[in-house]
């Protein structure tokens, strides 16, 4: 042995969070998302294509109906842009919520058959939602090229933030509900509806400008997504998100972190015997 | 020297809940919180105090019933389940292999997979790399790396799910089972790496129904039983208390015997060698039957004949003996039948007894009665368990080579 390790298996105790294991299972979160990757696009014509093209058609038909047709205000942008930099980062969040909502449900079998930190699971299947993020992202910079739009210097700094407060937001949730989902599988059904009812509370098709109720606009504020998707836009409009509204955003999205990763650890370790 | 696993009063408790679905729904949850009442529960111990140790480079075998408790000791043994109460303490890496190939995915190359199950079981990116040469020469699956797992035949899927937990180098290896598939030649393979395995120093936990496995990887066993520890020792002993334990009704006992017959068989008994009555034999123990008999007449010309029938109830072999001057009309007659060891293969059987006057007509006769089964105690087949059937009877046969 050149390693004498001396641990031991109790019944559950207070525990809170293990980095050392983490940072020695790191290669697994690898593993995972490559994996993940690979099948998602294996036996596909178009392969990582579909990762461009998804949001590209969203950007279009939401550009015919709601931009031509309807005439809703988008800032100071050509409303192609806008709504493309809202779909970009909420793409994000609700692939990677409904991935990692479903994900421990979906690797039972692994998990009923082999120990690894359980939080692989759901950080990969938010990992694989980055990957497609970044691939639109590509796409993201050809729209901006084409309709000349200027763009602050502060992406750098921006867009890495916003992408990081939108992880977080994804990763409470999703850690949350996929705690949920291994016990009860009512979840399944209600995460789709969640993700549609949030879309529409979340300013990615419209600005929050349009609406006229005050009281309104705090509760969209409270949506973890909302500052992630107004500081993405900023270094494109240039117009400060209200404090107020990103401080309570901000909460929302750290509480649920809180939260979803506690109920995720306090559960964990009975999901090999629930899923 | 300390002990590398220290197991302290484990226990395990299981909720049975009585649902009609598998798994909890909200809806009931919140129906009983509206009525105060919890879901009728009843509490399962699927192990009770158990509590042993083992010694660095100890393999030992753990056995017993389905529903002993084996797969629920293993499964808290890797971690995937916790304790109720009781606490194991481990000096050293576990890995468990409570199946083989876990987490492959058809859609992924052989390759692919490898790396992927290969770090799940714990080893590192560079490890597999360094041993991915021999990981996929022990497969035999080289052609075919590049090709996703679901044109793979299932014989390939194993042999490559095998080769990637051969190569696993952890202090504990935790193995469920797992040996009882593949084919007979890789199987064989996987006998001796897990040979090597033991004789190199590492501990070696090993659940498995193949009695004759575990008498050949093992040294010592635990016999599970309802939860409990009910014996741990050395292999054998163990593994013989087990196969006796097992013996339960499989003695056929007539209670209405027929007045009118001339001949009628009262009670059939298979008996070990210590003349115990058992449904369990090693394929190199005597296996003795035990017929008694009432005649009210002494017929010329009457017969006992004795078959071995086969799981499929076909017969095997027969043994008739004409009774003539060998029996009495005032008491009961008592035969014994010896079958030679090492006569029939591990496999389930059941016996034929008639009597009868050979071609014209049976006085009493009873089919399938006194089921047994026969373990491997390390043959010279045991290899092709449950891979390959190679017969029901072993033949002393010989060989002679020539160089034409």
């Amino acid at each position: 042995m050149i390693e004498p390790i001396e641990y031991s298996i109790e019944s559950t105790g207070r525990k809170w969070f293990e980095w050392k294991e983490l940072w020695r299972y790191r290669e697994l979160f690898y593993f995972f998302t490559w994996r993940d990757i690979k099948i998602k696009y294996k036996q596909t014509v178009l392969g990582f294509l579909w990762a461009i093209l998804q949001p590209l058609f969203m950007m279009l038909i939401f550009t015919f109906f709601f931009g031509r047709a309807l005439n809703i205000p988008s800032q100071n942008l050509p409303y192609p842009v806008y709504v493309f930099s809202g779909l970009l980062i909420w793409n994000m969040f609700s692939a990677g919520l409904t991935s990692a909502s479903n994900s421990m449900v979906n690797n039972a079998l692994i998990i009923k058959k082999i120990y690894f930190p359980r939080l692989i699971i759901p950080v990969s299947a938010i990992l694989v939602a980055l990957f497609d993020f970044l691939m639109a992202f590509i796409l993201f910079i050809g729209i901006l090229l084409y309709y000349q739009q200027p763009v602050s210097w502060l992406f750098i700094l921006i867009w890495p933030l916003s992408l990081l407060v939108a992880m977080v937001a994804t990763l409470g949730l999703g850690a949350w509900l996929a705690a949920l989902n291994v016990k009860y599988r009512d979840f399944r059904y209600v995460i789709p509806f969640l993700v549609q009812v949030m879309f529409f509370l979340t300013p990615v098709i419209y600005p929050i400008s349009m609406l006229n109720y005050p009281v309104l606009k705090y509760l969209l504020a409270c949506s973890p997504m909302f500052a992630a998707v107004e500081l993405f836009r900023f270094p494109l409009t240039g117009l400060l998100p209200d404090p107020i509204f990103m401080a309570l955003s901000l909460t929302s999205g750290l509480l649920f972190l809180i939260v979803g990763i506690l109920y995720f650890k306090r559960t964990e370790d009975f999901f090999a015997d629930f899923a | 020297m300390k002990p590398i696993l220290e197991v302290q009063h484990i226990g395990k408790k299981f909720r049975i809940q009585h649902l009609a679905g598998g798994y909890l729904s909200l809806r009931e949850r919140m129906v009983n919180a509206l009525k105060f009442q919890d879901n009728e529960v009843e509490d399962f111990w699927a192990l009770k105090d158990v509590s042993f140790e083992v010694q660095p480079g100890e393999s030992i075998g753990i056995i017993g019933r389905n529903g002993a408790g084996k797969s629920t000791l293993l499964k808290i043994l890797s971690k995937i389940t916790p304790p109720t109460t009781g606490r194991i303490i481990s000096r050293g890496r576990i890995a468990s292999l409570l199946e083989v190939g876990t987490g492959f995915h058809p859609e992924l190359t052989g390759r692919e997979n490898i790396f992927f199950n290969g770090s799940l079981l714990g080893m590192k990116r560079k490890e597999i790399e360094s041993k991915f040469d021999e990981i996929v020469d022990f497969s035999g699956v080289e052609k075919f790396l590049d090709t996703p797992l679901k044109h793979f035949s299932s014989g390939m899927q194993l042999r490559l799910a095998f080769a990637v937990a051969a190569f696993l180098e952890p202090e504990i290896l935790i193995i469920d089972e797992v040996l009882a598939v593949g084919d007979a030649e890789f199987q064989k393979k996987c006998l001796g790496k897990m040979e090597d395995v033991s004789k190199s120093g590492r501990t070696i936990l090993f659940v498995s129904h193949q009695l004759g496995m575990v008498s050949q990887l093992c040294k010592n066993a635990l016999l599970l039983e309802g939860g409990n520890i009910v014996q741990i020792g050395r292999a054998e002993e163990v593994i013989n208390s087990y196969t006796r334990s097992y013996s339960s009704n499989n003695v056929f006992v007539n209670e209405l015997t027929d007045q009118n017959k001339v001949y009628s068989i009262n009670s059939v008994k298979p008996l070990n060698a210590r003349m115990e009555i058992t449904s369990n034999f090693a394929h190199n123990e005597l296996i003795t039957l035990e017929v008694i008999f009432s005649a009210k007449q002494n017929l010329l010309n009457t017969n006992l004949l004795i078959a071995v029938n086969n799981k499929n109830g076909q017969r095997i072999f027969s043994a008739d003996k004409a009774l003539n001057d060998l029996i009495t009309v005032q008491n009961q007659n008592r035969v014994l039948l010896r079958i030679p060891s090492e006569t029939l293969t591990p496999g389930s059987y059941s016996f034929f007894v008639a009597i009868h006057c050979p071609n014209t007509m049976s006085y009493d006769s009873k089919d399938l009665i006194c089921p047994f089964t026969v373990f491997d105690n390390g043959s010279a087949f045991v290899q092709y368990e449950n891979k390959w059937f190679y017969g029901d009877v072993f033949v002393k046969c010989e060989w002679e080579f020539f160089s034409i």
